[in-house]
């Protein structure tokens, strides 16, 4: 039907197409010089807070204190670093925010990874009832249980020890579950039929056909859980009230009341680098996997 | 015969429950020591006086009419936090959703922009805390030495009534990673067709964001602003260490006051009755956002 174009008339379009395309770019040139005008601004404000805090975290008393504000120090003093760490145990802080965070992420993974693999894998009578249940519980308030939580804890003596913090996490956590439900549900049917026609057990299935699969959820939850550890205040301020037992979350106040409201800015913003220091190694190393991981829960809900 | 493949059935099916609660058994268990018996216990203490040292004296209702019709400053908290959930979720909302839009177009850079703006959100409120106080400090804080150095007057933002709840609710955006990262997968799950139809009906940018963008982005709208509100109602630990409710209660927010009257006053039951107002109140919130979501959120896979 259409005649074939004769070389001319093809060049003459592709020309056209061509400086159609240039027009089109040049035409959006300011929408784009905007647009990263305005990314900039915003990341930069963004930013400030914690460039502020990484600044003034190397800087010796005079420096903290001109206007305008300087944002190079000169001369640089990573002695703050080292102070702080004579001033209040620090490293003891450090370690005891490792001793609850860690055994909380293996304890989410073992409790949630059974839950999760009856609640999505496995066919019981009344199983979507009691998985409703499970996401129900998300709505209720951490302040409702709190109060008779602390006080079965102060009867049973484990006031100022680590176990109201980690106990828990090894009896599972709705939300953990939901994701790795979502994340199990996913796999294949075929998979796990095979195996059971061979006469796998559901244990057997579970930790030889899905764990290995589901490794990114994994150490979505084992990240998730270990950051939420590290970064929780009201639990320790709650259980915890000797300075010897202190994470971090408290021992930064306690740093804070070692010093001289005058003097506290370049100590505190050094104590907050080191605190922040771990989790931006962590996000920074497993991006992929954290931003996947918000995005399963974030959509799927 | 048949009563005895009816009976095969129901022994698989009982077999299948057994299997099934023993590997739910974890949760099961945590369900009951660290869920329902903590909530039966707080719904009993929240009808007792109870200071702890001394049993639990029963008083009735007496903890919810004093909260509802003589504590002043429950009332005050109350609208505190109303006004902090009613400002402060939404503000969230539409910055990590415009920011997620801008992050949405094809930057050089992309990534790095995306870790900024991700970032604040995963900081231990502590430090972020820290940081903070720094920043907002009247005299030599970033704000306002660089305020000053431009010859514009000081804000006094934490310590002022008027501003101090304002200042918060700036930290609050600052820290909506979470939600640009939920924002951005939507917005790559929008149909481009979509954007080709509007602009072959000669849609300009703006009825493209508002009449596609944004209806295509409702469900997640609608998650994010439901655990916003929930997470908001329960807003502690940042208020708790910049302001603890300073000055003149302006930042005095339910979670620090239920803390307040349960560790620090030791009315144990007037703070679980505390406990159980805020849990009402968080469920009316949820449900009417639900109820109204069928009125707004446009689910792309249902028929039209």
């Amino acid at each position: 039907m259409a005649s074939p174009l004769t070389p001319d008339v093809a060049q003459a379009r592709t020309r056209k197409r061509i400086l159609g395309q240039d027009a089109e770019a040049l035409r959006r040139v300011p929408g784009r010089v905007l647009l990263y005008a305005a990314v900039v601004l915003l990341g930069l404000t963004f930013a400030a807070p914690l460039l502020w805090m990484l600044s003034t975290s190397l800087k010796d008393d005079p420096q903290v204190y001109v206007v305008p504000p300087i944002w190079v120090p000169n001369p640089i003093r990573p002695l703050n670093y080292v102070e702080i760490f004579t001033r209040r145990p620090m490293a003891l802080y450090f370690l005891n925010t490792l001793k609850y965070s860690v055994p909380t992420a293996f304890g989410v993974l073992i409790s949630c990874t059974l839950v999760a693999y009856s609640f999505g894998r496995m066919r019981w009578p009344g199983r979507d009832a009691v998985f409703f249940l499970c996401l129900a519980t998300m709505m209720i308030p951490f302040q409702v249980t709190m109060i008779p939580l602390y006080i079965t804890f102060k009867n049973v003596g484990w006031i100022n020890t680590y176990y109201p913090l980690v106990v828990p996490a090894f009896f599972g956590n709705a939300y953990y579950i939901f994701l790795l439900r979502q994340f199990f549900a996913s796999i294949p049917e075929e998979l796990s039929d095979a195996a059971r026609v061979d006469g796998c057990t559901d244990g057997r299935i579970l930790a030889q056909i899905i764990l290995p699969l589901a490794k990114p959820a994994l150490a979505v939850v084992a990240l998730f859980q270990f950051m939420g550890a590290w970064n929780d205040y009201l639990g320790p301020l709650i259980y915890l009230s000797r300075d010897e037992m202190f994470p971090l979350a408290l021992g930064l106040q306690s740093l804070r009341a070692s010093f001289q409201e005058k003097l506290v800015w370049p100590y505190m913003m050094a104590a907050s680098t080191m605190m922040i220091l771990p989790v931006i190694v962590i996000f920074f190393i497993t991006q992929r996997t954290f931003i996947e991981g918000i995005t399963v829960t974030g959509l799927k809900g | 015969m048949a009563v005895t493949a009816a009976e095969r059935v129901r022994k698989r099916q009982m077999n299948a429950l057994g299997k099934g609660l023993l590997f739910a058994l974890p949760w099961l268990l945590g369900f009951l020591a660290f869920t329902a018996y903590p909530m039966a216990a707080s719904l009993y203490y929240s009808l007792t006086r109870y200071d702890v040292l001394r049993p639990p004296r029963f008083i009735g209702l007496e903890n919810y009419s004093f909260m509802l019709f003589s504590d002043n400053l429950f009332r005050l908290v109350l609208s505190n936090t109303v006004w902090f959930v009613a400002v402060g979720v939404p503000a969230g909302l539409v910055i990590a959703f415009l920011l997620a839009n801008l992050l949405n177009n094809d930057l050089k850079l992309r990534p790095l922009f995306r870790t900024l703006f991700y970032l604040p959100a995963i900081l231990p409120a502590v430090a972020s805390a820290e940081v903070w106080r720094w920043v907002y400090n009247p005299r030599y804080g970033l704000i306002n030495s660089l305020l000053k150095a431009w010859g514009l007057a000081t804000i006094p933002w934490l310590s002022s009534p008027a501003l101090a709840k304002p200042s918060l609710v700036i930290i609050h955006c600052w820290a909506q990673g979470t939600a640009i990262v939920i924002f951005l997968a939507a917005l790559q799950d929008v149909p481009r067709t979509l954007y080709d139809a509007a602009v072959v009906d000669g849609a300009n940018a703006w009825n493209r964001f508002w009449h596609v963008t944004v209806p295509m982005c409702t469900p997640s709208i609608l998650f994010v602003s439901i655990t916003g509100l929930i997470g908001m109602f329960q807003y502690f630990t940042l208020g708790w260490l910049l302001t603890q409710g300073a000055p003149n209660n302006a930042t005095e927010f339910y979670s620090m006051y239920l803390y307040r009257n349960a560790f620090l006053y030791f009315k144990m039951g007037y703070a679980s009755a505390l406990a159980w107002g805020l849990f009402v109140v968080i469920v009316t919130f949820t449900v009417v956002m639900m109820r109204s979501s069928a009125r707004w959120v446009y689910y792309g896979g249902e028929a039209v």
